[in-house]
């Protein structure tokens, strides 16, 4: 039934599968279906290998990130430096330990907040029949039209000194990212999420629920919701990546973090120039974030499948 | 031929249904038509306010390099501060542009004193060209791919499609680009990666050229555009093939390939629909990062430049009509759910 | 007006006992650079070499293409409103000043018929006239003759207020007259040791009368001419697209015979620096590239076996970090770091001689720069003549240390020094840069060594570059404890860039931080050498003067400047471009040839 973009045959009382009383319950069954996709699972270990690498490897290999070694400049990876050395002589390794934790929590967190506020808007403005749906739409007709630019050179005029005085520079810097690649990015996923709730509201298995005397809210986040999430977990997944590499980006227009703090994308970006001489450079942030997102997708293919009821896994 | 239609009334049911419905439905798509047009009209103003009010707010001045320069004297940048009208408070201003573009000025710019609109339909072709065609391109990429990966989920084809669409949206065009130069251009040597559009060639030598420049920056954009694109197309298969009328379809006997390309399919697209109607107003808007690399004349091109400069007329040019094809192409979007779906109501 | 050794030097080459490269060697010596040396022979009634371009083509045309790339686009094409160096690049192919620089310092004539001097009567004694013969014969692109007419209004032209144009500081004070058809005078209200400025070089771009003439003023930027540019110059415009590429055919009837060699000129614009090079240098896709930002390791690599080269030239300008002494936390009357406030540490001299000690310029100009700098200690650098001789840089994080413990500053618990409960932790500001990005991080790395702790902050080029009055980011407001930039010197005399340090050109809330001075830092001494050196003549006397000024702000650590920038491009193997870093890339584009 997952994001059906039609009725189904009325010849076949089916409707309410997705939503139907199992007997055992939903969460567990979900779990159960969840642990026979081998690609999720396989997933989520590597991302748990990888948020457990962030975080505890400064304890594992304890080089400092910003060690200048002008000696040692551009080497290929070694005993010494495991991954290499970028063109101040710096240990990538280091740098990419202390920058995947950063380049991990925002990539999640905007993502997060992209999707919760698209799918928010996007379901309310689905739903909705009167003004609040041309409302809703003006808002993110608004967000797609915004210069993204000169909007981030605003905001951090606007705000970021008071979230430095608030949350240190580090925290403050984070909030704003997040926010701001959030907050700029939850527009395709509010249109998919209202193109899909359009279809399925007029569906049967909700007009059924509507006649039930369900509530509006009860509609939404039990019957049209679940069956609306197809493309809300590609959009996150693809979200975690887009938000890894636009915080580099930000970075370059003094909005990221400090330039001495080597996030995955800032890695990236820094070692474009050095492609030919030092690809080493350029390869493990690379593979850092590839592995992020294929994880991230799995375990949303995982997730869509687990949760869907009649597919054969 | 509507699938949904024919499922409402068995495959092959009964025609005159469909046509006696038909009418009221016309005139309801008209009247939403008219509707939404009508609304555009207060929501781009909304939005044209809102856009330059971001614009005279965000940092910047647009006569900057003036500042770092010992020759100039302050005074100097003063005058042209007021020549310019940008002394003058935002409504004012505001109302200004808002009266000069509805007569059809687009603004003066600042950087190159020229008349904004001449800038912009110099660099209309070439961002069409370029970025229309990687749209193109992802689209003939992604809709097969994504719907044969669909049919066998997790089959090896399914995993080799899905593991490239994840190395395409893990690198960023910065990288992609920089990749291909470093390829094709400096070690193959075998094309140019600065972009001209002043190619002097002439007949087909002229089309050769200028496929050969734009060969790098389509695959580029193309690509990585075909990466999402394959996922949301992969994926919104996946949500209708198991469903009980293509099984219903299959049953009746229908080929495989039938089932496939008339029912799957189109009911499939509604998401793909929504995506390429965001990216539509992109086609004009050119992309940025892809333009700075392969030096493209293109809208993006112009616009960052004018972002960077601070040359407010233009960028608010550039994202006035940007705005307006967002508001269009989405509408379109809206109107093509109801073709693809008819129970979605125009309400 | 000059010392008594440099007056026997140019006594002997008047006499024809020194050569005049000897001269200029020994004036070296005495640290003159070659634009002042020819200036002082010039004033001397010695007439100025007119140095050999080596161009050796004997026939205008039949060079085929030339290509050049500008990692910036040109968006406009007429010289007085060209901000950028990009846009005087561009307008320079098209028109000509009456006399540029070279590589040395010369003053070149190109559409006079000489450089002015003594010994021709172009240099009036007493140092407030100037009389420039125009070369005969010339020809604007649609034939009109080139007259005295043309000059008299460019000045005009860029003198009016109204018309806003960007040069206009070398018109304002000026009074010029046509004395014949092909001869203009000039008169200074004083007397000028540094008289060329008007019609030379960028600021000096001759406009023709007959099609800027009614466009004059309030008007100017409705001229047609603004973006179809009729010029003198050895390339005739084809076509120009804002903001993209400029092309150009040969004008068969430029006034230098033989020249120019290509028979048409394409100007693209955009992308980066990198891979502007990799066009010139790797590919060959163009011909030449200007203004090289690129690591010195990069280029190096591609020139390896590569289809081209990098050349070099000097330059005035300098890479510098001001440190604050005024409180950039601290409001007062609306502003911060205002001079009513003292910043807590940063204002005890130790602190900041120590900082002086950490910042490792030879491994900046080694690593980062290469050939794009020389590190140095001194504000002013080019002319040699006006360059600090006792300003020394020391990289010594022992001495720093020991500088920081004898004044008291204890480290705390995180390794951080403090004193008084104020603790050595400092906002260090720039623009996004990737060379200023990497020079931070060595500058923070030897201050952590030395118990002082850097937040980096880097601010995107538009805003901190900006005048926008609202903005805390901007380079002139100076909300942070330190900060790096370049700031350039555009002729080859520092009287005008030494602004930076007097009292009265302090930048604060009342002159919307416009002012000159960012440091905010002054004294008294160096206001006075600075006014003394206005109306001093004689030039040894009046360098003596800059330099002072020049080394008060450097011993008080208020500048601590890091390299001398040079202009460093990109040119194929078999190019041959005049490249000086006085004037713009295209000053002498006639001259440039392929073999």
């Amino acid at each position: 039934m997952a994001g059906s973009t039609l009725a189904s045959p009325s010849a076949e009382p089916v409707p309410a599968v997705a939503v139907g009383a199992p007997a055992v319950s939903p969460a567990r069954d979900t779990w159960r279906r969840f642990k026979r996709h081998r690609l999720a699972m396989g997933s989520s270990v590597v991302l748990g290998l990888l948020i457990f690498g962030v975080v505890i490897g400064p304890w594992i290999w304890p080089v400092p990130i910003n060690e200048i070694d002008f000696a040692a400049q551009l080497e290929t990876p070694s005993f010494a430096h495991p991954l290499g050395t970028d063109d101040l002589g710096q240990d990538i390794l280091a740098r990419m330990i202390y920058g995947g934790r950063i380049s991990l929590a925002v990539g999640l967190a905007a993502m997060m907040v992209a999707i919760l506020v698209g799918v928010v808007i996007g379901a309310l403005a689905g739903m909705s029949r009167g003004a609040l749906a041309i409302i809703l739409m003006w808002v993110t007709d608004l967000f797609l039209s915004l210069p993204q630019l000169p909007l981030l050179l605003l905001v951090i005029y606007l705000f970021r000194e008071q979230l430095k005085a608030a949350f240190g520079v580090e925290g403050g810097v984070f909030m704003l990212i997040v926010v701001v690649i959030g907050g700029l990015r939850w527009m395709p996923v509010t249109r998919l999420v209202r193109a899909q709730f359009l279809s399925l509201r007029e569906k049967e298995f909700v007009e059924a629920a509507r006649a039930q005397g369900a509530t509006k809210f009860r509609q939404i986040v039990v019957h049209i919701l679940p069956n609306a999430l197809g493309p809300v977990i590609v959009a996150a997944t693809i979200e975690v990546s887009s938000a890894i590499i636009a915080e580099s980006t930000l970075s370059f227009l003094g909005l990221g973090f400090p330039p001495d703090i080597p996030t995955w994308g800032r890695l990236l970006f820094d070692a474009k120039d050095h492609l030919d001489s030092a690809p080493h450079w350029a390869l493990f942030p690379g593979i850092a974030i590839f592995l992020t997102v294929l994880s991230i997708n799995f375990i949303g293919d995982g997730l869509r499948d687990a949760l869907d009821p009649r597919r054969v896994i | 031929m509507s699938a949904a239609r024919n499922l409402l009334h068995g495959v092959d049911g009964p025609r005159r249904a469909l046509h006696r419905s038909r009418v009221p439905e016309e005139t309801a798509v008209l009247n939403y038509l008219i509707r939404r047009l009508l609304l555009a009209i207060p929501s781009l103003l909304g939005i044209s306010v809102i856009l330059f009010v971001v614009l005279a707010l965000a940092p910047g001045d647009p006569f900057e390099e003036l500042a770092t320069n010992p020759n100039v004297p302050p005074e100097v940048r003063e005058a042209l501060r007021t020549k310019f009208g940008l002394n003058d408070p935002i409504m004012v201003r505001y109302f200004r542009w808002l009266f000069a573009m509805v007569q059809g000025d687009w603004g003066f710019s600042f950087a190159s004193r020229i008349n904004v609109d001449t800038l912009i339909w110099q660099r209309v072709p070439t961002t069409l060209f370029v970025v229309g065609s990687s749209q193109l391109l992802a689209l003939a990429i992604a809709l097969p791919v994504g719907i044969y990966a669909a049919t066998r989920p997790y089959s090896i084809f399914d995993q080799i499609a899905n593991t490239l669409a994840f190395v395409g949206f893990s690198l960023p065009t910065f990288f992609t680009g920089l990749l291909l130069i470093l390829i094709f251009s400096v070690s193959l040597d075998w094309l140019p990666f600065v972009y001209r559009s002043d190619i002097a060639a002439t007949g087909w030598r002229w089309y050769w050229e200028n496929l050969r420049q734009a060969i790098m920056p389509i695959t580029v954009l193309g690509l990585f555009q075909a990466a999402s694109y394959t996922r949301y197309v992969r994926s919104a298969v996946l949500d209708v093939i198991q469903l009980d009328y293509v099984t219903t379809a299959r049953a009746k006997g229908l080929s495989e390939r039938a089932v496939t390309l008339r029912h799957v399919t189109r009911n499939a697209l509604i998401p793909v629909v929504t995506l390429v109607a965001l990216q539509m107003p992109a086609v004009f808007g050119g992309a940025i990062v892809t333009e700075q690399i392969f030096r493209i004349p293109g809208i993006g091109s112009l616009l960052i430049s004018a972002i960077l400069a601070n040359d407010t007329p233009v960028i608010m040019a550039v994202t006035f009509v940007f705005s307006c094809l967002v508001v269009l192409f989405n509408l379109i979007a809206d109107l093509l759910y109801g073709w693809l779906d008819p129970r979605i109501s125009f309400g | 007006m000059i010392s008594k050794e440099l007056q026997g030097l140019v006594d002997e080459v008047k006499d024809g006992a020194l050569s005049r490269r000897s001269f200029l060697k020994a004036a070296t010596a005495f640290g003159l650079t070659a634009p002042l040396a020819n200036q002082l022979l010039a004033f001397n009634g010695v007439a100025m070499a007119q140095p050999a371009s080596g161009y050796k083509p004997t026939k205008a045309g039949g060079g085929g293409p030339l290509k050049v790339l500008l990692w910036q686009a040109p968006t406009l094409l007429n010289p007085h409103f060209a901000s950028g160096t990009k846009d005087q690049i561009a307008s320079r192919i098209f028109f000509e000043a009456l006399a540029g620089w070279d590589a040395d310092g010369n003053l070149v004539p190109q559409l006079a018929a000489e450089i002015p001097s003594k010994a021709n009567g172009g240099l009036s004694a007493d140092g407030t006239q100037v009389t420039w013969k125009l070369k005969p014969n010339v020809k604007w692109h649609d034939g009109k003759p080139f007259t005295a007419d043309d000059v008299i209004f460019t000045a005009e032209y860029a003198a009016d207020p109204a018309t806003a144009a960007y040069t206009t500081s070398a018109y304002s004070n000026i009074k010029v007259e046509k004395i014949d058809n092909l001869t203009v005078r000039i008169t200074f209200p004083n007397p000028q040791p540094f008289w060329a400025d008007a019609f030379v070089a960028t600021n000096g771009q001759i406009l023709p009368k007959h099609h800027f003439g009614d466009y004059k003023g309030a008007k100017s930027r409705e001229a047609p001419a603004n973006l179809k540019p009729i010029g003198t110059g050895p390339y005739k415009l084809v076509d120009f697209k804002p903001g993209d590429v400029i092309t150009c055919e040969r004008n068969a009837d430029y006034h230098v015979p033989n020249q120019p060699q290509f028979d048409t000129l394409e100007v693209k614009g955009g992308g980066d620096a990198a891979s502007a090079a990799r066009a010139v240098i790797q590919t060959g896709e163009y011909d030449y590239a200007w203004n090289m930002q690129v690591e010195d390791d990069l280029l190096k690599r591609m020139e390896q076996g590569g289809k081209g080269r990098v050349l070099v030239a000097v330059a005035g300008d300098i890479e510098y970090i001001i440190l604050n002494t005024t409180d950039p936390n601290v409001e007062v009357d609306g502003e911060r770091s205002s001079v009513k406030t003292k910043h807590p540490t940063l204002s005890d001299p130790a602190v900041r001689s120590a900082i002086n000690l950490l910042v490792d310029r030879d491994s900046i100009q080694k690593f980062i720069y290469g050939r794009g700098g020389n590190a140095t200690a001194s504000f002013v650098n080019e002319p040699a003549r006006f360059k600090s001789k006792t300003l020394k840089y020391e990289f010594n994080i022992d001495k720093a240390n020991k500088i920081l413990d004898d004044a008291g500053y204890k480290r705390g618990a995180d390794g951080i020094r403090e004193k008084d409960g104020k603790k050595l932790k400092y906002v260090f500001q720039t623009s996004i840069n990737a060379p200023r990005q990497k020079c931070q991080a060595i500058i923070k790395q030897a201050c952590q060594k030395a118990g002082i702790d850097l937040e980096l902050k880097s601010v995107t080029a538009s805003v901190f570059f900006s005048s926008d009055v609202a903005n805390p980011d901007t380079y002139t407001k100076l909300y942070c404890d330190m900060e790096m930039y370049t700031t350039t010197q555009p002729q080859p005399d520092p009287e005008r860039f030494l602004n930076q340090c007097v009292s009265w050109e302090i930048a604060n809330k009342d002159n919307k931080w416009l002012g000159r001075n960012v440091s905010r830092w002054s004294d008294k001494e160096a206001d006075e050498a600075y006014k003394a050196a206005q109306k001093e003549l004689d030039p040894d006397k009046r360098a003596a003067l800059l330099i002072k000024v020049n080394e008060i702000f450097c011993n008080a650590h208020v500048f601590v400047p890091l390299l001398a920038r040079t202009r460093v491009v990109a040119a194929a193997n078999n190019l041959f471009p005049r490249v000086t870093g006085w004037d713009v890339d295209t000053w002498d584009l006639a001259a440039w040839y392929r073999t």
